[in-house]
């Protein structure tokens, strides 16, 4: 590490985690994090006006804890990057509301960054620069998307998405049937693993012959949690006891089946050795393990930043931020708006 | 000592810089644009160009002012987090002022203070000479028409006021949106005595919308079951 690399602060707010990182070049400083998870919970989803009370409350509290978990002032940063979207609007522009007040006050250069690719850019902090290209799976209960990163300082292909649920949508939905708290992901990953993955056939959504000429890259998770729910209630119907542990396993297996045989298909009919994979579904313990052995057996290398890093959180838009300061990008201008359906075309605004 | 005023509880997106004296104040730029949408892109850029304008830089401020509301929360937490970010990253103090008494401090006799709260209501209250008489709430116009009776109300102003001025039965004034001077003089007294920091709370007066999860529906059809 050199001191002559920047000093990035990144405040991130698009969903639930009011998150403060601050990052000196691909070193991580600090990463700082409130959540409103809990506030949710009963509601069995993020409530967008809750989420946003909650940001205006921890915004501050959370900047000095990142502050003094780094050892540094709001003098030493060089650039303040935000996430500028997507994600829910009321709570998108607390962070970004708050960034520019950092800006002004400070007279530091502002960069409002794409949380997607912001997502991709955490993994420099664990593993170093990515190499380019790369193909970069994010799943979250916010997002389920395949893209190509040629350049992340310029821009991201999307190859696919979801064209229904979110990946982590699906695992809340299936929690919840089965009678497990929100966020479903990890109380079922727990489960899984005292269960039978191949005890239930469960669909693969747009895995077809035809799905696979017009969605190839995409993802459909809905049908999925509709037959889970189908056979949960057919069980319970002939009185019999839903054997929570196999269900939870067969689920997981046909989620992550899908994610990683997609996610290899791209690398594979690109030419690409790097996958990336982030997001909170990331955590997943058997994504990870799936994607490892599949990837092994073409020789694509896999990149997933511990689990910390890959739910949403500051030292992601922090690790964009120092990567475009590093590429000399221009900052943004004050005036710009957070953007709920910013495009993955747009690294910056 | 100078002091930047911030209010973004009605459509009208205020910042304003002022000087706070040992005796008296003044309000030296000021700039509102009225958009009810884009908050969050106007207000930085309107503090720059005052501060620009008026030679000042931003560690040349002692205070900011805020208006704490009520009004539509976007538009409400893009000043209040704002005023927060920049007092934190300067190291100064933060007060409050409620908006509905910036607009009813220049009120003679009962008066209504009314902006528009969406959703075919409003927050308002009642000033007695400039001084609230009733706390700020927020209710449906019709609602409030016979309160107004009770408290002998004579005049109103504000924009939800202007609004419903044939549900209340009350000529509007002229005045829509809260007056950076009005702000000023309401925490003058506390910016000259250096009175410690307030938390910016936001007076939302209305609970999130959110509807707890109703029990499951069931996902085989009738002729499954
Ligand atoms: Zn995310």
């Amino acid at each position: 590490m050199t001191t002559s690399e920047p000093l990035v602060l990144g405040i991130e707010s698009s969903c639930d985690e009011t998150g403060v990182g601050i990052v000196r070049g691909h070193t991580l400083l600090a990463d700082a994090l409130a959540s409103s998870v809990d506030e949710h919970a009963r509601f069995g989803g993020v409530v967008p006006e809750v989420a946003s009370r909650a940001h205006l409350q921890a915004l501050v509290p959370t900047l000095h804890r990142a502050l003094d978990e780094a050892g540094v002032t709001l003098a030493d940063i060089d650039a303040i990057a935000v996430t500028a979207g997507p994600g829910l609007a009321g709570a998108l522009l607390v962070g970004v509301a708050g960034a520019k007040g950092l800006a002004l006050a400070t007279e530091k250069p502002i960069y409002g960054v794409n949380h997607l690719a912001a997502h991709v850019a955490v993994d420099t902090l664990e593993h170093g620069p990515l190499p380019e290209p790369a193909i970069a799976l994010l799943v979250s209960g916010g997002h389920s998307s395949l893209l190509r990163v040629d350049d992340l300082t310029r821009g991201v292909t999307p190859l696919g998405a979801t064209i229904d649920d979110a990946a982590g949508e699906a695992f809340d939905k299936v929690a919840r049937l089965l009678g497990m708290p929100f966020p479903g992901g990890p109380p079922i990953d727990r489960a899984a693993r005292d269960g039978d993955p191949l005890s239930i056939t469960f669909p693969r959504g747009l895995t077809g012959p035809k799905d696979l000429v017009e969605h190839r890259f995409d993802f459909s998770f809905s049908g999925l949690k509709t037959a889970v729910a189908r056979w949960v209630e057919a069980r319970e119907r002939s009185g019999e006891p839903v054997p929570v542990n196999d269900v939870a396993a067969s689920f997981q297996d046909a989620v992550c089946d899908v994610l990683t045989r997609k996610a290899i298909d791209a690398c594979r009919s690109q030419g690409i050795e790097t996958l990336v994979i982030g997001g909170g579904v990331a955590a997943n313990s058997r994504l990870k393990a799936m994607a490892a052995e599949r990837a092994a057996q073409y020789g694509i290398t896999v990149r997933v930043p511990r689990p910390k890093l890959c739910t949403d959180n500051g030292a992601m838009v922090a690790a964009l931020g120092s990567h475009l300061v590093a590429a000399g990008t221009a900052p943004s201008k004050l005036d710009f708006a957070a953007d709920s359906a910013m495009p993955l075309t747009l690294v910056g605004v | 000592m100078l002091v930047l005023v911030l209010d973004t509880a009605t459509p009208a997106v205020t910042a304003a810089l002022a000087e706070v004296r040992p005796s008296g104040h003044a309000v030296l730029a000021q700039r509102a644009t009225v958009d009810g949408r884009a908050h969050g892109e106007l207000l930085a850029p309107q503090i720059d160009a005052l501060l620009a304008e008026a030679g000042v830089k931003p560690r040349d401020l002692a205070a900011v002012i805020a208006g704490v509301g009520p009004g539509p929360f976007t538009g409400l937490r893009v000043g209040l987090v704002t005023a927060a970010s920049l007092t934190m990253a300067l190291n100064i103090p933060a007060y409050g002022v409620c908006t509905l008494d910036a607009l009813g401090l220049r009120t003679a006799g009962r008066a209504l203070v009314a902006t528009d709260a969406r959703r075919r209501e409003v927050y308002w209250a009642v000033y007695a000479d400039g001084r609230p008489l009733t706390g700020p709430a927020v209710d449906k116009p019709a609602d409030v028409a016979p309160r107004l009776a009770e408290y002998a109300v004579t005049a109103a102003v504000g924009e939800g006021a202007a609004k419903y001025a044939d549900v209340f039965g009350l000529p509007a004034g002229e005045q829509l949106y809260p007056e950076p001077s009005a702000l000023v003089e309401l925490a003058a007294q506390r910016v000259r005595t250096g009175v410690p920091s307030e938390p910016l709370t936001p007076l939302y007066l209305r609970r999130p919308d959110a509807v707890e999860p109703s029990a499951r529906k069931p996902a085989l059809s009738a002729s499954e079951r």
